[in-house]
C-alpha cells in the first residue's frame, strides 16, 4: 500500500488517466478494498465517457468559413489596408507640456524599451517629446497658420485623416506641428502651449494591434503622458505636467475625435 | 504568419466544442469562437512566448464566453431545462442519439458556469488540472474542488431518471429543474 494516503483528487486523477502508473496503481489497489467509493469512481469514468461521445460529434463537424484563419487573417489585412487609405481616423498627435524646466528634460534615461502596442507610441510620444517639446527656436514645422497644411501632410504620410483638437478650453493654444518618424511608421506631432509657455504634445499614429485600447497612463523620466486607441488610431497625450492633470485634456481629444467621426 | 494559421488551425475543433457545450447555442458558439480567433489574430505578439497556443486560446474563448452569458442572463435570456431543445446542441445524427448527447449535455447545463466550466475542460477537452487553473484564473484548489463537485451534482442529476447515467442519461420529463446560474 502507499505510504500516502489517497485523496480526493487522487480519485478524479484517476478517472481522467492523469496519475502516473505508480500512484494509479496505488489507487486501483485502494478501490478493490473499497468497494463503494470504487462504485462511485466508476459511475464518474461513465460520465466522463458519455460526455466525450456526446460532444465528440462537434468536432467532427467541418469548419464553417467564418472560423476560418486564413481567411480572417486576410480579411484583417485588407480592413486595415482600406482603414489606412480612407477612413477618417485621426493621426497621433503629440502635445507636449514644456515650459521652465524644458532643458533640463534632456538626457533624461528611459530604462524600459517597449516593442509594441500602445506601449511603444507611449514611449515614442515621451522621446518625441524630448527632442521638440522642449526646442525653443523651431519646435513646430508648420505654424497654427498653416494648419491646412500641416493636416494635409499628416494625412498623407500616416494615411489617417487628421484633426487638430481645440483645446483652448483647457488652457492651451495650438501652436502647430509636424511629421515625425517613429520605429512604426510616421507619426503626427501636435503641440499646445498654455499662457505659461508650458506645453503639451500629442501624437497619433495608425496601430497594428492595441486597435481600440482604454486610456493607459504613463511616465518616462520626467514625461507623463496618457495613451489610448480607438479604431485603429493610437493617440498619446505627453508633457510634464501631471498625468492627472493631463488626463482631463485626453478625454477631451479623445471626446473631439469621436465627435468628428 | 504561416505559423500563426498552423497554431491555430488544429484548436479550432475543440474551441467550437467547448464553446458549444458551455453556452449551449450553436449559432452563439460559433460567434464567440470567431471573436476569439480575431482575438488571438491581433493579439499574437501578445501570447508569452513560452506559452502554450491551445491553452491561451481556451483563456481568450473562455473569458468572451462567461462574457455572453452574463449579458444574456441580464437580458433575461435564462432557458428552462426543458426548453433548452435539440437546437441548441443537436448535431445531424440519428435522433436516438440526438437525444441521448442532449441529455446529458442538458444535465451539464443545469450546473453552474463555474462547475461547467471545469468540468468541460477536464472531461472533454482533455486540459490538465493546472491549465484549467490558469484558463479560468482560479487556484487548483479551486479547480478540483469546483471538479468533484460538478461530478457529483451531474450524477445526482443523472440519476434523478431513477437509470444510470452510462446507461440512459435521460433528463426529459423533469420540469422542476432549472438551470442553476
Amino acid at each position: 500500500m502507499s505510504s500516502h494516503p489517497i485523496t480526493e483528487d487522487d480519485l478524479h486523477g484517476f478517472v481522467d488517466h492523469l496519475l502516473d502508473s505508480a500512484r494509479r496503481s496505488e489507487v486501483q489497489t485502494y478501490l478493490d478494498a473499497h468497494p463503494e467509493i470504487a462504485a462511485r469512481i466508476a459511475a464518474f469514468s461513465h460520465q466522463r465517457e458519455a460526455l466525450r461521445v456526446a460532444a465528440a460529434p462537434i468536432a467532427d463537424e467541418p469548419i464553417p468559413p467564418q472560423l476560418n484563419v486564413r481567411h480572417l487573417m486576410e480579411g484583417r489585412r485588407r480592413s486595415q489596408a482600406s482603414s489606412w487609405r480612407s477612413m477618417a481616423a485621426s493621426v497621433l498627435l503629440l502635445v507636449v507640456v514644456g515650459g521652465a524646466g524644458g532643458w533640463s528634460l534632456r538626457g533624461t534615461v528611459v530604462e524600459r524599451s517597449e516593442t509594441s502596442g500602445i506601449a511603444a507610441l507611449a514611449q515614442e510620444a515621451a522621446y518625441t517629446f524630448n527632442v521638440y517639446g522642449v526646442d525653443r527656436s523651431h519646435p513646430v514645422e508648420f505654424g497654427p497658420t498653416d494648419k491646412a497644411q500641416l493636416v494635409s501632410w499628416i494625412s498623407s504620410r500616416t494615411g489617417r485623416t487628421v484633426s487638430v483638437p481645440d483645446l483652448t478650453a483647457s488652457g492651451y493654444a495650438f501652436m502647430g506641428g509636424r511629421l515625425v518618424a517613429t520605429p512604426h511608421g510616421a507619426a503626427g506631432l501636435l503641440m499646445y502651449s498654455n499662457g505659461q509657455g508650458q506645453r503639451l504634445a500629442m501624437l497619433a499614429r495608425p496601430m497594428t494591434i492595441d486597435r481600440d485600447t482604454r486610456m493607459s497612463e504613463h511616465s518616462y523620466g520626467d514625461i507623463n503622458g496618457v495613451t489610448w486607441a480607438s479604431k485603429g488610431t493610437g493617440f498619446s497625450l505627453v508633457g510634464p505636467a501631471p498625468a492627472d492633470l493631463l488626463h482631463p485634456i485626453a478625454d477631451e481629444v479623445r471626446r473631439q475625435e469621436a465627435g468628428r467621426i | 504568419m504561416a505559423d500563426m494559421a498552423h497554431l491555430i488551425e488544429p484548436v479550432i475543433p475543440a474551441l467550437r466544442r467547448y464553446a458549444r457545450t458551455f453556452v449551449r447555442g450553436a449559432g452563439d458558439a460559433d460567434d464567440l469562437v470567431q471573436d476569439t480567433l480575431e482575438r488571438a489574430i491581433s493579439r499574437w505578439h501578445q501570447r508569452r512566448s513560452d506559452g502554450d497556443t491551445r491553452t491561451w486560446l481556451f483563456t481568450i474563448l473562455h473569458n468572451l464566453a462567461v462574457n455572453h452569458l452574463r449579458r444574456a442572463a441580464r437580458r433575461g435570456r435564462e432557458v428552462p431545462l426543458d426548453d433548452a431543445g435539440e437546437s441548441d446542441v443537436a448535431v445531424p445524427s440519428t435522433q436516438e442519439d440526438a437525444l441521448r448527447r442532449d441529455d446529458i449535455l442538458g444535465a451539464v447545463g443545469q450546473l453552474s458556469d463555474d462547475q461547467r466550466s471545469v468540468l468541460l475542460l477536464v472531461s472533454i477537452e482533455d486540459v490538465s488540472y493546472a491549465e484549467a487553473a490558469r484558463i479560468l484564473d482560479i487556484p487548483i484548489g479551486t479547480v478540483m474542488s469546483r471538479l468533484a463537485r460538478a461530478r457529483a451534482l451531474l450524477l445526482n442529476l443523472l440519476e434523478e431518471q431513477g437509470k444510470p447515467a452510462s446507461d440512459r442519461p435521460h433528463l426529459r420529463g423533469v420540469p422542476h429543474l432549472r438551470r442553476v446560474q
